[in-house]
């Protein structure tokens, strides 16, 4: 089962490779980890996506607490999940194609963000599993570059997991 | 203002270090050019690696963290197996290792290696200094971190120029420590302990199982007021011998692969098993049907990680042992004591006391378990023996009887060459005690250059060295699983040890039949500085 790791961790140099580390060590398959600043600039999170059973979920927690640098780790439950992923898309558009793409991009809500005469670049922000729909759909018109980053999760509500002041 | 060379002494004073072990080079230099001004005593080891075992023995022994240090690229790479030995052990140590100069980090110039990294699986922590200023709260940190929670190494890698380079601002040491991410649960929590304290009270046949967690709480004696105050019969890991007296009325011995029968058949019948500061690592309980399912299973330990890893807890108890039982007992005393368990406790020491162990003389050399037996009858009550790792550590682990010393070895990470420089390191902690190192041929010559150190330092430990011309254990291993196909495992060009200690102006002798044992023994004990006794071995000798 897929499990999504909200870490809350000191923005220092280093933290990344300890965690990445981690998980490598201890044989916990990372499926997406993506990593940005806090609103406090001292700290980062970590949201890591992992595939694995309840003892690894425990495992995992556990271990990315006894990291010095670890602050939080929450696993989120999959029912208060929202997440996003962003892709960007690079796709053979010559001017046969062209209104077929337009047409899958305003289906799915993408953006086109560039276009020349025998390609389209497309934008889309949304669940991973929205993300692989999108690739597929666009598949039969040969995809020439895909640029996909990690998930980014918080949990829906007023709950936090942040920094205790 | 000073440099942060001068700084980094001054963190170590103000930490009351007063003994390091070490091995300079050009990158730490301007450290040890401080070291001059301080006094601090620098022990010079033979190899980095001994450096981290001495103070690995050292913190066993003073009960604070041991510091090595080294210098950069291989000085602190010839570290790693001793911070990963003190890891898989949660032995507190302080590493300082020098690193080249900032402006040049990441280039691979001249002995530089990306130790932080290098080291990261076994290390608690570990700092690069990039700022000068930062010196005294990263020391303060790291000695902080080494020795709270479940100890473990910490690891500071400062480059050359920070060292020479002046602070900014005036030197002065934190008093406390700001750490968010780090907080070790001491006290257990109070729902957890009620549960623990049915348990015990529902309990027939519970038993105690003892590992090294006790000593870094400082819980021995707790454990064994548990054990003695209700009646239940305790077993250790190798790792928790000496928590009991080796002839306590209630101990039953260690478990495990290389443990007692006895102790494996108690394990086997207990119905609540109260596991304290082990984490049941696979040496000591080799498979899940080692104990039976319908036992129920206390897991007592500092760190939650080891709750639940190699073993199905049913009740998880996080906290510092010595709080946490003083907690349960505050509970049953106040609530329901545990029944009576005479029946159980006379049932085990029954299957105890059916053990005979091997003790008859040899054919050919000496019986090197009942040598253990009578040099433990004859070692002071308070004495430290540091075991090697081989055939060596289980003749030890079995045979050795201790009062109120210390059974020292490492235990997780099985390093051979770790006994005489761990032995280095708890004879500077306590200069009072008797602390003798036991290791066999192949581990000796692992670590036979600390022969220079003992000398150079006059260190009075005692070696002794089990001679059999062979890699006793893996040998044992080829002739069971092997079909006796032995390759890689005969030490032939092996030296006369004893001629070796002399060459360092060690006194030594070698025994080679049981009847000449027994005053080789007090000659060794009787040594006012170190000595060496080689005991000359049957090698086919078997571990058990």
């Amino acid at each position: 089962m897929k499990h999504t790791f909200s870490v809350l961790v000191e923005n220092r140099a280093g933290v990344l490779s300890r965690i990445a580390g981690l998980f490598a060590r201890r044989a916990f398959n990372i499926e997406s980890l993506a990593v940005g600043v806090t609103e406090d600039p001292a700290f980062s999170r970590v949201t890591i996506v992992a595939e694995g059973s309840d003892y690894t979920v425990e495992q995992v927690e556990k271990q990315l607490n006894k990291l010095i640098d670890v602050i939080k780790v929450r696993t989120i439950n999959p029912a208060e999940l929202i997440s996003r992923e962003l892709v960007l898309i690079k796709v053979n558009a010559g001017q046969t194609e062209r209104s077929d793409i337009m047409n899958i991009a305003e289906i799915m809500d993408a953006k086109i963000l560039d276009i020349s005469r025998a390609t389209m670049t497309l934008e889309l922000a949304d669940t991973s599993e929205r993300i692989d729909l999108f690739t597929e759909l666009l598949r039969p018109f040969a995809i020439r570059e895909i640029a996909r980053t990690g998930t980014v999760a918080l949990q829906k509500g007023t709950d936090t997991i942040s920094v205790k002041k | 203002m000073i440099t942060g060379a001068q700084a980094m002494v001054k963190c170590l004073e103000s930490e009351g270090v007063s003994v390091v072990f070490g091995y300079p080079g050009a990158a730490i230099c301007p450290f040890y050019d401080s070291l001059t001004a301080s006094a601090i005593r620098h022990i010079l080891v033979r190899q980095e690696q001994n450096g981290g075992h001495s103070a690995n023995g050292y913190a066993r022994i003073a009960g604070k963290p041991g510091v090595c240090i080294a210098t950069s690229g291989p000085g602190a790479t010839n570290l790693i197996t001793a911070l990963a030995t003190a890891y898989m052990d949660s032995i507190p140590v302080v590493a300082i290792t020098g690193q080249v100069a900032t402006d040049v980090l990441g280039r691979d110039v001249f002995q530089e290696a990306d130790i932080t990294g290098a080291a990261e699986p076994f290390t608690k922590h570990s700092y690069l200094v990039k700022d000068v200023n930062e010196i005294p709260r990263i020391f303060k940190e790291a000695f902080y971190i080494a020795a709270t929670g479940r100890p473990g190494p910490v690891l500071i890698d400062v480059p050359v120029d920070i060292q020479r380079r002046e602070l900014t601002k005036v030197f002065e040491y934190p008093r406390q420590v700001h750490i968010i991410g780090y907080k070790p649960s001491i006290k257990g929590h109070n729902l957890q302990i009620k549960k623990v304290a049915d348990a015990l009270f529902a309990a027939q046949k519970p038993l105690i199982c003892v590992g090294g967690g006790a000593f870094a709480a400082g819980g021995g004696e707790m454990v064994r007021k548990l054990s003695e105050e209700y009646g239940i019969p305790a077993i250790s890991t190798m790792m928790g011998i000496g928590v009991f007296p080796t002839n306590h009325p209630l101990y039953m011995g260690m478990l495990g692969m290389h443990g007692a029968r006895h102790a494996n058949q108690i394990v086997r019948q207990a119905d609540l098993l109260m596991i304290i500061g082990a984490r049941v690592g696979d040496r000591a309980v080799s498979s899940p049907d080692v104990i039976s399912p319908s036992t129920t299973i206390v897991h007592i330990d500092i760190d939650p990680a080891e709750i639940g890893k190699n073993i199905g807890t049913a009740i998880p108890l996080v906290g510092d042992c010595r709080t946490v039982i003083q907690q349960l007992m505050d509970h049953c005393d106040s609530h329901t004591r545990p029944g009576d368990f005479s029946e159980w406790v006379r049932y085990t020491q029954g299957l105890r006391d059916e053990y005979k162990p091997d003790l008859e003389p040899r054919e050919y050399g000496i019986n090197p378990k009942s040598f253990l037996r009578r040099l433990s009858e004859k070692m002071p009550d308070n004495a430290v023996y540091v075991a090697d790792v081989g055939q060596n550590q289980i003749w030890s682990a079995n045979h050795i009887n201790i009062r109120k010393g210390r059974f020292l070895t490492s235990g997780g990470m099985g390093t051979m060459g770790y006994s005489i420089p761990a032995a280095v390191g708890a004879k500077l902690a306590d200069p009072s005690r008797e602390v003798i190192a036991g290791c066999g041929d192949g581990s000796f010559q692992m670590q036979m250059m600390e022969l220079a150190t003992i000398c150079q330092d006059k260190v009075g430990v005692k070696i002794i060295v089990f001679r059999n011309r062979k890699l006793g254990m893996v040998k044992e291993i080829q002739k069971k699983s092997y079909g006796c196909r032995y390759i890689a495992t005969s030490l032939e060009g092996d030296p006369d040890f004893t001629v070796l200690a002399s060459a360092y102006g060690i006194p030594s002798e070698r025994v080679e039949i049981q009847g000449e044992t027994g005053g080789a023994i007090e000659r060794l004990l009787a040594a006012e500085g170190p000595y060496l006794l080689e005991c000359v071995v049957d090698p086919e000798e078997s571990s058990i």
